[in-house]
């Protein structure tokens, strides 16, 4: 395990008296492609909003093994330092800076990265223009990578749904992340664009060499870009496996299809 | 036609003080949802460091009257913003995941303490504050219809806002003010620190405030510990007037506010001078509820 970059030990999230996440252990190696997947109410997107540092994990150890092998324990830090350490993620329902350019939001995200401060901005000289043109260099080209350098001047509210989504995406990954958590990619996408979708994600696998952890429905999708599945049900960790494994599991079938 | 002439310079004037200070309302609440009671006197303390400071200069130094006004303008802008800076340090950061109505009393309570370590260190008495803004020859008084100071008010408060908006638009930083009033968390997910967003947008709220502090205490001849509070409210009433939350909505309520305000008190009565802001105010609200600039904001479930 020494390729670990995301460890969760004994993670529970409780509410009230509501056990949202109980107990549960994942580890994520580098350059895989997991899927968290489990009926409505599972507590996903919780295990995700503890990752990303919205919420403050009840018990447990939630660890980043950093590129440089710093291993960094990021329960209750900031979201913006748990960016910084690179985690990056988009939400189920879409939130984008609606009224800024499609190209503006992805810049947005390099933002943790830029070094001039407000006297560069005032005087403009030349290495701020440098670095600004360097991070609209930087954006145009992850736009390209998801083939939406054409809607880069449209504000992002008047972009198809589709675009959205993958927006969001371009977003996250202009944080230069190593994790990117997906929350729901394919919600609300047609099937052509589930397929793109789908060819996207391996690429920014393939390509970028970034890990990525995403959670969905779509069992097609799942099935056919995961390398491993976890499965929660209730706040339990269920099974654990590859998605052929995954498939026979009769916990798995029990939760999903009922007895 | 020189009378009219006169009320619109009046209201113009007026209207750049409360744009100045309604900026620092419109931004706080546009970035944290949050009404910085306190603001008025970030303003006022603005004009007591600019008083204490041109005073000192005027007796141990013989400058030229616009240095020391230049000085003292520097000292107050410096001074009101590390009162910004602190203020939100203090009082609102610690507060920033509590219930709204929370961080709305911990600004009352930081508006009545900073008003009353005025009064402690300074006075309570109004102070006569002596016009540092020296004439400008062909604006004799009597002849032209504009005075030297209001001049400087206006042409003062246009450049502020100009600056400001391209920090807004193209900077860094006014970028990520963007995004954090448009959505805080995803602001942080993208890795804007939302402590130095804090700081930035305090800061500028203060140091418009201050400027409009040390004009408006050139302008009138006299301040005391309490002028922040009517217009604190005054520029309150403008930026929801205009929408608050929203830049060019809090300059266009200002002006709106300044105008009706000198016609009001021009050609109905003076005595209700005040209540002129607060029946605008009213009437607005009847029909465009978002102020004129707001726009509506959709709940979503």
């Amino acid at each position: 395990m020494s390729d670990t970059i995301l460890d969760i030990r004994n993670f529970s999230m409780i509410f009230g008296g509501l056990h949202a996440v109980n107990c549960v252990n994942i580890h994520i190696d580098k350059c895989e492609i997991v899927a968290l997947i489990g009926p409505n109410g599972a507590g996903k997107t919780t295990l995700f909003n503890c990752i990303t540092g919205l919420y403050t994990p009840t018990e447990g150890d939630i660890t980043v093994y950093n590129s440089n092998k710093k291993t960094v324990r990021i329960n209750g830090l900031n979201p913006n330092k748990i960016t910084e350490l690179g985690l990056a993620r988009t939400f189920q329902n879409i939130r984008l800076f609606n009224s800024m350019t499609a190209l503006e939001n992805v810049m947005i995200g390099c933002h943790t990265r830029l070094k001039a401060g407000i006297l560069g901005a005032i005087l403009r000289d030349g290495k701020t223009r440098a670095e600004e043109q360097g991070v609209i260099d930087t954006s145009m080209g992850i736009l390209k990578k998801l083939k939406l350098e054409r809607y880069a001047n449209e504000t992002a509210s008047n972009l198809p749904y589709g675009p959205q989504r993958l927006l969001e995406i371009a977003r996250a990954m202009a944080t230069e992340p190593q994790l990117l958590l997906l929350d729901e990619p394919a919600a609300g996408m047609n099937l052509a664009e589930t397929k793109r979708l789908d060819y996207i994600i391996s690429k920014i696998r393939d390509e970028e060499q970034i890990t990525i952890l995403l959670i969905e429905h779509d069992m097609n999708l799942v099935m056919s870009i995961a390398e491993r599945i976890y499965v929660l049900d209730y706040g339990e960790l269920i099974a654990e496996g590859t998605p052929a494994e995954i498939k026979a599991n009769p916990a798995v079938i029990k939760a999903y299809l009922g007895e | 036609m020189e009378y009219f002439l006169q009320l619109v310079l009046a209201g113009l004037t007026k209207g750049s003080i409360y744009a100045l200070i309604a900026l620092g309302y419109t931004m706080v609440y546009g970035v944290f949802k949050l009404i910085n009671f306190a603001h008025g006197e970030i303003y006022m303390i603005g004009a007591f460091t600019a008083l204490i400071v041109g005073g000192a200069l005027q007796i141990t130094t013989d400058l030229a009257p616009s240095m020391i006004f230049l000085i003292s303008l520097v000292a107050a802008i410096f001074f009101s913003a590390a009162h910004g800076a602190t203020m939100e340090r203090i009082a609102y950061r610690p507060l920033r995941q509590a219930p709204r109505l929370t961080a709305l009393i911990s600004a009352i309570g930081m508006s009545l303490i900073l008003q009353n370590y005025v009064r402690l260190a300074q006075t309570s008495d109004f102070l006569p504050f002596h016009s540092m803004i020296p004439d400008i020859p062909w604006l004799t008084p009597g002849v032209s219809p504009i005075t030297t100071t209001q001049l400087t008010i206006v042409v003062t408060t246009v450049v502020v806002m100009i600056s400001l908006t391209l920090f807004i638009k193209f900077t860094k930083m006014g970028k990520a003010m963007r995004a954090a009033a448009q959505d805080r968390i995803m602001a942080q997910l993208v890795g804007i620190d939302m402590n130095r967003v804090a700081t930035y947008t305090f800061v500028i709220g203060s140091v418009t405030a201050a400027i409009g502090g040390v004009l408006i205490a050139n302008h009138m001849g006299q301040i005391n510990f309490y002028i922040g509070f009517l217009a604190g409210i005054k520029a309150f009433v403008a930026a929801v007037l205009g929408g608050i939350g929203s830049i060019p909505g809090a300059v266009l309520g200002s002006f709106v506010l300044g105008m009706a305000e000198s016609f009001g008190a021009g050609y109905i009565s003076s005595a209700y001078e005040d209540a002129f802001a607060f029946i605008i105010l009213i009437i607005v609200l009847i029909f465009k509820p978002s102020g004129l600039l707001g726009r509506n904001e959709v709940e979503k479930v």
